[in-house]
This record gives structure tokens, C-alpha cells and sequence, in this order.
């Protein structure tokens, strides 16, 4: 699926552009549109980022809503860290924990690596095939079970509706 | 006094960039240190974002994201080397 | 509007101090790599909004977002990959977890040679 690479990756650098110029200038759009294919076609030619993601109004959808979510997420992480760091007696409990994942393109392990860095007391040491160390601030379930459902679960069934 | 709000964050990330500046030189190991300097870049960024809004400049802008860009790399290459693989 | 903006700056640099203050007062490098991370992206986040809030008030220049929005967007793709490979740096140097550590499946993996030690590529 070379095309469809080559269109998204056309697409980001795209906006990209648009944000950082911002005008409607016909010459201004016309060399970025120039730019934004030649790079797109010689940077992304061969690689794959892109080939596993859903073009479907299904997907969009879930990109929005899994937005929302990491947002909320987002900010939750931040009172998180807060409270425990303002706190005197500073309540942390860390460990290293294993969790699994089902997910097998590339691109949505990669979001989902980041998405658990970022959300409240987690953060990704190391991923293989199909698990990935956690590092826990403050450690509620020690098995694989127990923490596959309370870090993994929430992105993991919006990321396979994105990527198939 | 219309900008007091702007100056009370100025003084909070002037805190922030000393307390970054005392792990940074008291951090028992590299990862601190380098920890210490990412924190202190993402500070930097924001304040040159206030000082482009105070002096009224939008090409400061282009300087944060280049230099945020620069600090991205250095921060990949100094782990990536004190791991052994570079 | 502007005072809006001026809310959002105040909450991200205080954002950004309690990243500060997790650097100095955690116990290990792994917690403070936590804290520092995730705090300091919210709040340059936050900041960011803020200030571009703020310049559309005062001038009604609206490239002064776009801007902005490529920040952010920035911060938010770049800042977890590189903490992620400094935390997988300090693992790979084994610097020792800090006393109050519960559980460490990585290292019991390592151990039963399920899984090499990370090292690169």
C-alpha cells in the first residue's frame, strides 16, 4: 500500500505547512503542495508507518474520541503527580510490572507506548512482541492480569478499530 | 499592572529553572543530569514564548521550535550513548 | 478571553514547578523521570494555549496560533519517546531501584532468560 502512505505522510507535512505559514496565498500553497509531495515521495516511498492505519469515517471518528480521552487522561495524570508530590509524606509504591498486549502493527503499539507514558502513574521501560514493562508508580495489581485491565484496556479497543 | 499575572508565571519559571539547575548539578548519575536539562528546555520554551508575547515578536516562535527540535535529538543521542550504542 | 489566557499561563508554570519540585524530592531516577515528564508536558501544554489565547486577544493575529499549535503537537509526539529512552538507558546501566520498590518483572524475566537484557540494536 504504497499510496496510501504516501498520502498520509503528504497530509501531515501538509498541515504542517499550512500551520506554519498560514496564508492562503496561491504561491504560498502552491510550493508547499510542491514540497509536501516531493518529501512525501522520497522520504516515504519505502517505509511502511502508515500502511496498517483505517481510512474509514469509522476510524476518524475513534481518532477524535481516543483524542478526547487521552486529554482527560492527560490532566488526571497531572493532578496525580501533583497530589503525590506536594504531599509531605509522598505516598509512592513503584514496581515494574509486565502487561500484555494484542495489538500487532507498528504504529499502534507506538501510540500506545506513548499514551501509557503519559497517563497517570505509568511509564514504558521496554516493549517486545506482544508485552510491555511498566514501570508503576504506585503498584495496584503485582500479575499480568490484574494490570493488562486497569492500564492497557481503555486505548487498546479504540487503537484496534483504528488499525484493523 | 496589567500584566501581573504574566509576571508571578515569570517568577515560577524562574523557580523552576533553578530547582532543574540544583539536580542538574547535584545528580548522583547521568540520567539525572540529562533529566534535569530536558526539564530545563521545556521551561525555556515556554519562556520564550512569554517573551515573544512581551515584546510583540513572532519570529521568536520559529526559534522555540527549533530549538526544541535541537534538545529532542540531543537528549536521543546522549541516552542512546550512554547505553553503548553509538 | 484574556484573563482565560492569563488562568491557563498561571496553571501551566505552576505546572511546570511541580515538575521541578518531583525532580528535587523523588527517590530514585525512574520516579523522577515519571514526574518530570508528565508534569512538565501539561504544562507547557497548558502555557502554550494560554499565551496563544492571549496574543489572538491583543492583536487579533491569527498566525500567532498556528504556531503555537505546532508546539504543541510537537511536545506532545517528542517529550514521552525521549524520557522513555533515558528511563530504558537507566535500566540498561542498572542503577538501582530505590528501597521502596515492590516488584520489578522486568529484572525476573531477565533472570529466566525469557527476555535478553535491552540493549540496542
Amino acid at each position: 500500500m504504497k499510496i496510501k502512505n504516501i498520502f498520509v505522510s503528504f497530509l501531515v507535512i501538509m498541515i504542517g505547512w499550512m500551520l506554519l505559514t498560514w496564508s492562503l496565498d496561491v504561491s504560498s500553497v502552491l510550493i508547499g503542495t510542491g514540497i509536501s509531495l516531493a518529501l512525501s515521495v522520497v522520504l516515504c516511498g519505502s517505509c511502511n508507518l502508515f500502511s496498517e492505519i483505517n481510512l474509514t469515517p469509522k476510524a476518524f471518528a475513534y481518532f477524535f474520541w481516543y483524542i478526547i480521552v487521552f486529554l482527560i487522561e492527560l490532566v488526571k495524570a497531572n493532578i496525580d503527580v501533583t497530589r503525590r508530590v506536594l504531599s509531605p509524606s509522598m505516598p509512592i509504591n513503584p514496581g515494574i510490572v509486565k502487561v500484555q498486549t494484542t495489538l500487532k502493527s507498528k504504529m499502534a503499539r507506538l501510540i500506545l507506548a506513548n499514551s501509557i507514558t503519559l497517563t497517570p502513574g505509568t511509564f514504558t521501560i521496554e516493549i517486545t512482541d506482544d508485552a510491555l514493562y511498566i514501570h508503576w508508580i504506585d503498584v495496584e495489581a503485582e500479575d499480568v492480569k490484574g494490570a493488562t485491565n486497569a492500564i492497557v484496556r481503555k486505548f487498546e479497543k479504540l487503537l484496534e478499530v483504528m488499525y484493523g | 499592572m496589567d500584566n501581573i499575572i504574566i509576571y508571578i508565571s515569570i517568577a515560577m519559571l524562574m523557580g523552576t529553572l533553578l530547582a532543574g539547575l540544583i539536580r542538574f548539578v547535584k545528580g548522583p548519575s547521568v540520567v539525572d543530569r540529562v533529566v534535569a536539562f530536558d526539564s530545563m528546555t521545556v521551561t525555556s520554551l515556554v519562556m520564550i514564548g512569554v517573551i515573544a508575547f512581551l515584546s510583540n515578536r513572532a519570529i521568536y516562535l520559529d526559534v522555540a521550535v527549533v530549538y526544541g527540535f535541537l534538545s529532542f535529538l540531543g537528549v536521543i543521542i546522549v541516552a542512546k550513548y550512554i547505553q553503548g550504542g553509538l | 478571553m484574556e484573563i482565560i489566557g492569563q488562568i491557563f499561563l498561571l496553571m501551566g508554570s505552576f505546572s511546570l514547578m511541580t515538575a521541578a519540585i518531583g525532580l528535587l524530592r523523588m527517590p530514585d531516577v525512574y520516579n523522577r523521570v515519571q514526574t518530570g515528564t508528565k508534569a512538565s508536558t501539561l504544562g507547557a501544554i497548558m502555557s502554550f494555549i494560554g499565551l496563544a489565547l492571549m496574543a489572538y486577544e491583543s492583536w487579533g493575529e491569527i498566525n500567532w496560533v498556528g504556531r503555537f499549535a505546532v508546539l504543541v503537537v510537537f511536545i506532545i509526539l517528542t517529550n514521552p519517546v525521549s524520557s522513555h529512552v533515558l528511563m530504558r538507558a537507566a535500566y540498561a546501566m542498572k542503577i538501582p531501584l530505590s528501597k521502596l520498590t515492590t516488584v520489578d518483572k522486568l529484572r525476573e524475566d531477565i533472570n529466566n532468560k525469557v527476555l535478553e537484557e535491552p540493549k540496542d540494536e
